[in-house]
């Protein structure tokens, strides 16, 4: 059984069909990378596993339980995080604020004021995790806007791992970065698949893909057009599914 | 000397952080408020007194509950242009309930909350289900409440004669403290706390910089958008029962404009229209900068035209102060 299987899912924008009955499964620990031309449905995809999207068919399931109906926040409890390609971090708010967005931890103030903020964990935790991830941030204090976008990256990284995940998909995490930066990238997704977990990578990057994944899965007009171990194919054969030339 | 400097602004700028990140107010605005005061105590020989201060307060109240409110909304990068309007027709509703159907006088305080609160849920079911914008939603609502609570009052005019319990709420003074300014200090300490150290405001203010990040994150974006516009309406109609106790009267016209002042008084106290910064403890200080420039100019005897430059003038001047303020933040 694997950690993520999905079956026959179809997706549809008003008239437009963007996923055509996907079928796709992840294993668990494996890195699979997901490539496919703009517009094959990689992000729309991903979306339906993390809840932001509802499926109009076909089914998901995940740690062997059905995904139907559960909310986003309900799949990050289960162990689902999704790293954006936006970075979907609250510019205006700080380093812990965007680690902790949506899981806040809460204590009671003065002995009986419920829901209280603890921004004193919080942020002690959000430095201890920034610090795991071998990274420097200038203060974690500031509103993360103001940070560079390597620095960005690290922040939605962070948030990605603090809660112990079992499958975490990053969506071109690597597109703005520079050279070393990647780099670091690239070894975390080692470093994560060393721990057991498992790494969805879409990327157009096709050099990254080939370097750190176990299968590649190509992704064409809103169907798998392909289902390659990484060690036994090359970029050519890869580059031609994805064009359908294959 | 130039050591010297450097220390300055260096306690100047923890000062700065101190008050931003742990009472969650802008120390700027409370310097603009304690200056203005400064400025009238030398101008009026009748600006520094209890009774006078007091008077500030007073003045202060049914504003200073909307720009609770309008904080709120505008920390989520909402709007709400009904409050006004909700704070008449709530006063109207819980007016009608004790004195023309003469329920109970409790009846009143549950009239006019229900019926803000009522309204205000109206206004988030259609900007959260129907994806109407904020903007046309709050504005239909803008007229739809004075238009009802037009329709309930006799003729149009005022619902006069409410029980003494419901006046003493506006009127009464305990221990010499008019009762208002209570009931607005109370309502903001808990603002306060719910939008700076809950969970609720965290992710309210997380919702007002970026919906799609709040999303993703599993927080309930559209319940919580809904809550957060049944509380303005609530809070209007807390305003709305406040004025009617104090004249003593339920008034359909009560609250004329007073959304655009409530919004003024947010925006003073450094909570942004765009959404994801927001201090309630900041939008009483606003307030209550413009109850001191109302009541100063007043002592002075200048014209009210001249006064309403005045307060347009310290808004721009506030948001100007903001952007030259996040600018340097950038180049940091």
């Amino acid at each position: 059984m694997s950690l993520l299987e999905v079956k026959g899912v179809i997706k549809r924008f008003g008239a437009v069909q963007v996923l055509n009955g996907v079928d796709f499964a992840v294993e668990a620990g494996t890195v699979v990378g997901l490539v496919g031309d703009n517009g094959a449905g990689k992000s729309t995809l991903m979306k339906t596993i993390t809840g932001l999207y509802a499926t109009d068919d076909g089914e998901i399931r995940f740690d062997d339980e059905s995904m139907a109906g559960l909310t986003p926040g309900q799949r990050r409890e289960r162990g689902i995080e999704m790293i954006y390609q936006d970075l979907a971090l609250a510019k205006q708010r700080n380093v812990a604020s965007n680690i902790f967005l949506g899981r806040e931890p809460v204590k009671r103030a003065f002995g009986f004021l419920p829901n209280f903020v603890d921004t004193a964990k919080m942020d002690a935790d959000a430095l201890k995790m920034i610090e795991r991830l071998g990274a420097r941030l200038p203060s974690i204090h500031r509103p993360v806007g103001l940070f560079s976008g390597g620095q960005q990256q690290t922040v939605a990284i962070a948030r990605a791992l603090t809660f112990n995940p079992k499958l975490v998909i990053m969506d071109e995490p690597t597109a703005a970065l520079a050279v070393r930066e990647v780099e670091s990238v690239l070894k975390l997704i080692r470093q994560l698949k060393d721990e057991g977990i498992a790494v969805i990578l879409i990327s157009h990057r096709l050099n990254d893909v080939m370097e750190v994944t176990d299968r590649i899965v190509v992704l064409r007009q809103g169907r798998m057009e392909a289902d390659l171990q990484t060690k036994s194919t090359q970029m050519r054969e890869v580059v031609s599914y994805i064009v359908g030339a294959h | 000397m130039v050591v010297n400097t450097a220390a300055t602004t260096d306690a100047w700028r923890r000062l700065q952080f101190f008050f931003d990140s742990k009472l969650h107010v802008r120390l700027e605005s409370i310097i603009v408020l304690a200056a203005l005061g400064l400025a009238m105590t030398l101008l009026s020989p009748f600006f520094l007194s209890v009774s006078n201060f007091l008077n500030i307060l007073l003045a202060t109240t049914t504003i200073g509950v909307l720009a609770i409110a309008a904080t709120l909304i505008l920390s989520s990068n909402g709007l709400d242009l009904s409050l006004g309007s909700v704070l008449g027709f709530a006063g109207v509703v819980g007016a009608y309930f004790c004195v023309e159907l003469e329920w109970p006088w409790f009846m009143a305080i549950v009239g006019a909350l229900g019926a803000g609160a009522l309204a205000g849920y109206i206004n988030g079911v259609l900007i959260t289900r129907l994806r109407i914008p904020a903007f046309i939603v709050t504005l239909g609502m803008l007229g739809i409440a004075r238009g009802v609570g037009l329709i309930i009052a006799p003729n149009g005019g005022a619902i006069y004669g409410l029980p003494a319990p419901v006046v003493f709420l506006g009127q009464g003074r305990p221990l010499g403290i008019p009762m208002p300014v209570i009931i607005l200090a109370i309502v903001a300490i808990i603002a306060h706390y719910v939008l700076s150290y809950s969970r609720f405001g965290h992710h309210t203010l997380a919702m007002g910089d970026n919906e799609a990040a709040a999303r993703a994150t599993g927080i309930p974006v559209e319940s919580l958008r809904r809550k957060l516009y049944t509380i303005s309406g609530l809070l209007a109609g807390m305003a709305g029962l406040i004025f009617m106790a104090r004249v003593n009267a339920g008034d359909p016209t009560a609250g004329y404009t007073y959304e655009l002042t409530a919004i003024t008084a947010a925006i003073i106290g450094g909570t942004s229209l765009f959404g994801g910064k927001g201090s309630i403890l900041g939008a009483m200080v606003g307030a209550l900068i413009m109850g001191v420039l109302q009541n100063g100019l007043n002592l002075l005897a200048v014209q009210s035209y001249y006064q309403q430059i005045a307060i347009g003038a310290v808004l721009i001047l506030a948001v100007c102060i903001d952007q030259m303020q996040s600018e340097k933040e950038r180049k940091a």
